[in-house]
Order: structure tokens, then sequence, then C-alpha cells
């Protein structure tokens, strides 16, 4: 299962996008996707160039019933969902 | 310090309204966003992984108590009241908002700061010894040349649009604190059998995804010669360099495909061609310059002692000898344990310039090892410095030694990284502070990078950890032997990879394996050479 997530155009902030395609900070509200739904999103999500910065998809956990990155970049999502894990503006979680 | 003309004025005057009205456009769709990409990165402006990154540069690592309160000012109106100073002496925010970042970059103006150059394929900020102008070793002070070089590359056109990144570093110690042998190019000033004073010149260097130490191309390049010879190597490298791909772009690359005997005949080629049209520095110009960066006046004898054995630490580690009577460079490790490697809160920039206004002559410097000097500390007023340091947290005595530790921003922040390099820095300072190991052991580096491209030079350490992505796992390679500075060394991989916390233990272990069998003042790089890697191999990996 996957989602579309970006940065926010004005400030960078991380944002996902909804299933009525806005986006959001709250990952809990962005859409979910199956595999052959993703690039039809995506193509859509491409086109908000004065909404948000490079649109991608990225898996999430299927069988989770709130929202969890998943696989091979699983690391990666999670520290852009919850913030930085350590340094002095940290907000994230130690061990990711 | 150098104090920007007219010219510099509207120069940097004429970019910040220039990048606005840019921002501008790319938020009110005139511009997309690949046609604002290469314009915001040619202004110090990365989108990371949770924000716009800002990168501000600063002039071969020198600041002005004046400059560094701007920067906290930036840190607290548009950051979350931090900066992060980086291995190449700038410093970085992490969290502005792109329309912000005008405003800010109209603030540094003000004080003759801007992030022009700090990223694209252009000649990047150079850098230099953060003791420069104050070691007591010194040839010959490398700022004014390192002014002349910002001058003469600032916006240069026929370097705008090079193959690849391009980083200049200049010493003028004989104990090389610039690491000049991992350099795009390197220089370090000499003199001839004359007396004469100019400079040796290394081509070639950098750490990356393929470390080479850089290659001597000139023995001796008379001073007035330099920026001739510097346009020579730069239009040499600007034709021949590969643009197809872009992890073979350096000059390192091309430097090592050619060979660096044919490389420096292409570059005395075109030198002998140039000649009598390139730019010989006239002497009134170097006077110019120079007379900016004039020694300072003697200080007064140190004659209070603070008692006790922390002022004495301290005084051993963190203070190093100046060139001039009654003065001391003191350095400021940005390295508690525990601490973000390179961090400073906006109270502790503040704090520092107002140390540097009454106790050092105004002036601060950003090290390579991401921590503050101040090069021209009043002797007489050790004390009181100390005391003042010690109450903020900022008289931590181990610079140079095992937990003053570099560190890449990593997986935390970095767009670019493949795995965290802050927590693991965190882990392994808290730990040897913990084993009583920070402070206890001679001469030691330990630098960490989350990725490849090795901002956290980890290839130049004593110890390094290199941290890899191996099917979505955070994995980390530890490497030994590594130099940086004097005769730079690319350190050698001692096993296989291992989890975040195993690399902790295993530097922890090395650490130790040093302290229980270093000799009297012996650096880490000498107990490695003499026991070889197998104590150390034995302790990370068992027998």
């Amino acid at each position: 299962m996957k989602t579309i997530t970006a940065n926010r155009l004005t400030d960078g902030r991380v944002v996902y996008l909804t299933p009525d395609n806005r986006w959001t900070e709250n990952a809990d509200q962005a859409i979910r996707l199956e595999d052959d739904a993703t690039d039809a999103a995506l193509d859509t999500a491409l086109l908000d160039v004065l909404t948000v910065v490079g649109p991608y998809p990225i898996e999430i956990d299927a069988d989770r019933e709130g929202f969890a990155p998943a696989g091979r970049k699983h690391v990666r999502e999670t520290i852009r969902l919850t913030g930085p894990s350590a340094g002095s503006t940290k907000t994230g979680v130690a061990h990711v | 310090m150098y104090k920007y003309d007219e010219i510099d004025r509207a120069v940097l005057d004429a970019r910040t309204a220039e990048f606005r009205e840019q921002v501008h456009a790319r938020l009110s769709g005139a511009l997309s966003e690949d046609e604002f990409k290469p314009l915001r990165l040619m202004n110090g402006v990365y989108l990371q992984l949770h924000a716009y990154m800002l990168r501000v540069a600063i002039p071969y690592g020198v600041l002005s108590s004046e400059q560094l309160r701007s920067l906290a000012y930036v840190a607290r109106t548009y950051d979350r009241g931090y900066g992060h100073f980086t291995t190449r002496q700038n410093i970085q925010y992490n969290w502005p908002a792109l329309v912000d970042i005008p405003d800010a970059l109209d603030h540094l103006a003000g004080v003759q700061m801007h992030a022009i150059q700090t990223s694209g394929n252009t000649i990047r900020n150079t850098t230099t010894d953060p003791f420069a102008g104050a070691a007591a070793d010194e040839i010959a002070d490398p700022r004014p040349w390192c002014e002349l070089i910002r001058q003469w590359s600032t916006t240069h056109p026929e370097f705008t649009w090079l193959p690849r990144k391009f980083k200049i570093a200049v010493t003028g110690s004989p104990e090389d604190r610039a690491a000049i042998g991992v350099h795009d190019i390197g220089l370090r000033l000499v003199r001839n059998e004359a007396g004469e004073t100019g400079f040796e010149v290394h081509v070639g260097g950098g750490q990356g995804r393929t470390p080479i130490v850089a290659k001597i191309i000139r023995d001796f390049l008379p001073q007035r010669e330099l920026l001739a010879y510097l346009t020579s190597i730069l239009r040499v490298y600007n034709l021949a360099g590969r643009r197809d791909n872009m992890y073979k772009a350096r000059i390192k690359i091309l430097v090592d495909a050619m060979g660096p005997d044919a490389f420096r005949d292409a570059v005395e080629a075109e030198y002998e061609a140039s000649r009598g049209r390139a730019m010989t520095v006239p002497v009134e110009e170097i006077e110019r310059v120079s007379s900016h960066f004039a020694p300072p006046a003697e200080g007064g004898a140190l004659t209070e002692i603070p008692t006790g054995t922390q002022f004495a630490r301290w005084r051993a580690v963190n203070v190093k000898p100046h060139k001039v009577k009654n003065r001391a460079v003191v350095v400021i490790p940005l390295k508690a344990p525990g601490a973000t490697p390179g961090d400073a809160s906006a109270e502790q920039m503040d704090l520092i310039a107002d140390l540097a206004d009454r106790y050092a002559l105004s002036e601060i410097r950003v090290s390579k090892e991401q921590n503050l000097v101040l090069p021209h500390a009043d002797k007489a007023s050790l004390g009181d410095l100390f005391r003042a340091l010690d109450e903020a947290g900022l008289a931590t005595p181990n610079f140079g030694r095992a937990s003053d530790i570099v560190a890449c921003p990593g997986l935390d922040y970095c767009n670019l990284a493949n795995a965290r390099s802050i927590p693991i820095a965190q882990a392994i300072s808290t730990g040897l502070h913990e084993a009583g190991l920070d402070d206890a052991t001679g001469d030691l580096t330990i630098k960490i990078s989350g990725c490849i491209n090795a901002c956290g030079h980890h290839h130049v350490a004593n110890i390094g950890l290199l941290g890899v992505d191996k099917a979505g796992e955070e994995v980390y390679q530890l490497t030994l032997g590594g130099v940086g500075d004097g005769q730079a060394a690319i350190g050698k991989i001692l096993g296989p990879g291992l989890s975040a916390d195993d690399a902790v233990t295993a530097v922890i272990a090395c650490v130790r394996v040093y302290a229980e069998h270093a000799q009297v003042e012996e650096s880490f790089i000498q107990t490695l050479n003499r026991l070889g890697t197998d104590p150390f191999k034995e302790a990370v990996y068992g027998a």
C-alpha cells in the first residue's frame, strides 16, 4: 500500500496527499492507495506546482491501522513523519 | 578583518534583491521548480527532509562579533533558535521558510554576509587554518590570499558552471590545519631558498565516493601569480572535466585519469599561453588587502590563575600558542558530552560574541572540526574567559581529543543521507564520558558521515564511521588510520559493517585500546602504526 508525500512550497514542511486532493501535515489523513492506483494519484499531485515540491509515492504498512511508513525507506520516511530523532531541534523519537 | 568596499556592497545588494524577485516568481508560478532550483542553490537554499536549509558562507571561517550576533539573530528569528556550524567553516539553518529567506539574506547583507556559491557547481567558500594570523608556527598569514581568491571567484563568469563543485583550502603553517591534501586545490605558503614567499600547489584531492590525496604540481609559485595559476588550473578542468557522469566530474578524477604529470603539463601550457594576459596581482592590491589583516597588538600578562585543576586542564588542551606576545588562541569546542556536534544556540552565539568583544578583539573563527575559536584572546583575561565559558558549558577540555567528534547532519536532516550521524556521535561522546575516556587520551579524531558524500570527513578520521543503507537498515562501516591535516591519508575499512549500537560500542572499544596501549604523548595514529590493526580488530570483532 502506498501514499503520496511532498514538501510544501512555502516552507518546505512535510505534507501528505489526502483523498480529496488537498495536502495535510497530518499523516493520519493521508490517502491510502493500492499499488495500481498510485500512478494516477501521483500524476494529479505533480500538477499542484504552486503548493508542493517534488511529490513522490512511499510505501506504508497495510496491516497497521494508523499511518506507518514501510519498505526499504521506512527509516527515512519515519524521520520525515516525526521529525529529527536527534540534534538540537529534534522532535522525533530516538529509535526508529 | 576585511571590510567590504562600495563594489562589494553594491554586488551584494543587487544579488539579494534579485533572489527576492526569484522567490516571488517561484511562488507566483512564473518560474517552475526546475527553473527555480538552480537559482536557489546558487543562493545557498536547499530543500532537505523537513524544511528548506539555508547555508550561509563564512569567508575562510572568519567572523566579527557583530556578524556572529547577526547569525544568532537569524537563528532566533527565522530558525528554531539554533545554527549548525559545518565542516566547511560555514553555518547552516535547518528550518527557515522559503518566504522568509529573502528577509534573512537582507539582514545578513547588512553585516557583509551572504549565501552566494554555498552550493552549485562553482568555486565554494575558500577554507583555511582557523588559527590563521595567530598561529605561532605560521610562515605567512593565509587570510589575504583567501580574500583575494574570494574576490576573484565570486560570480566569476567563466567558472559559474563548472563540471562539479570546487573547493580550495589554504594553509600558512608547516603544521597543516586546513586539510589541503583532500581539496580540489590545496595551497601551502612556503619560502624558497631566496627567502621569498610563494605557494606549493596541490591538486586533485577530495573525499566523497572516490577519496584521493592531492598531488603536488608546483613546488613554488610566486605569490603574485596565484590567481593566474588558479585560472589555468580551473580552465583545464572546465574544458576537460567530465560532465556526463556527476560521480566522475570532480577534478580528482580528471587528474587521476590524465596522470599528475600530464595534468601539470596541461596547466603549465595554459599558464604559459596566457602569460602577459592573465591576472598578476598588483603589489599595491596585495598590500591593500593585507592591511585588513594586521597582527593584533600585544596583550597583557597572565597574572591571575584560577585555582583547581579545571583551568589548568582547559588551558593545556583548549589554549594554543599565539605569534604575538601575551595573546593566545582559545578553542571553544561545541562538543560537551552528548552535544550535537557543531550546533550552537542563539544564546551561545551571543555570549561568544560578547566574550570576543571583552577579551579577544571582537574576532571569532569557525573550524572545520565544527568548533568556534577566539584567535586573539588576551592572556591577562584567560581566567575570566575560562569562568565565563565554563559557566555556559563551553569549556569542555577536549579540543582534538576523542570526544571532539565531527558529524554531518545525517539522515535526521539531510536529503542525501542514508543513515543517521548525530545520534551516533552523541552516544559515542556520552559513552566515552561515562568510561572516563573523553579527554584522557592524546590527539585522536573521530568523524562520522551519513552517506558517501563524506561531509563528516570520515575518510580522513583516525576512527571513521560511514553510514550506509543495507536493505533498508542503517549500517556503519568502521575505518581506521585516516588523517586530514598534515600528511593526508585515507582510512581503511577494519571489518564488516556494524549496527548503530555495535558501531558505538566499537568506536569506544578502539579508543580504549588506544588509551591502554598509548605511550607518553603518543597520538592515536602513532599507536596504530606501532601496534597495527590487530588489537583494534580483536576489540571490535573478537578473536
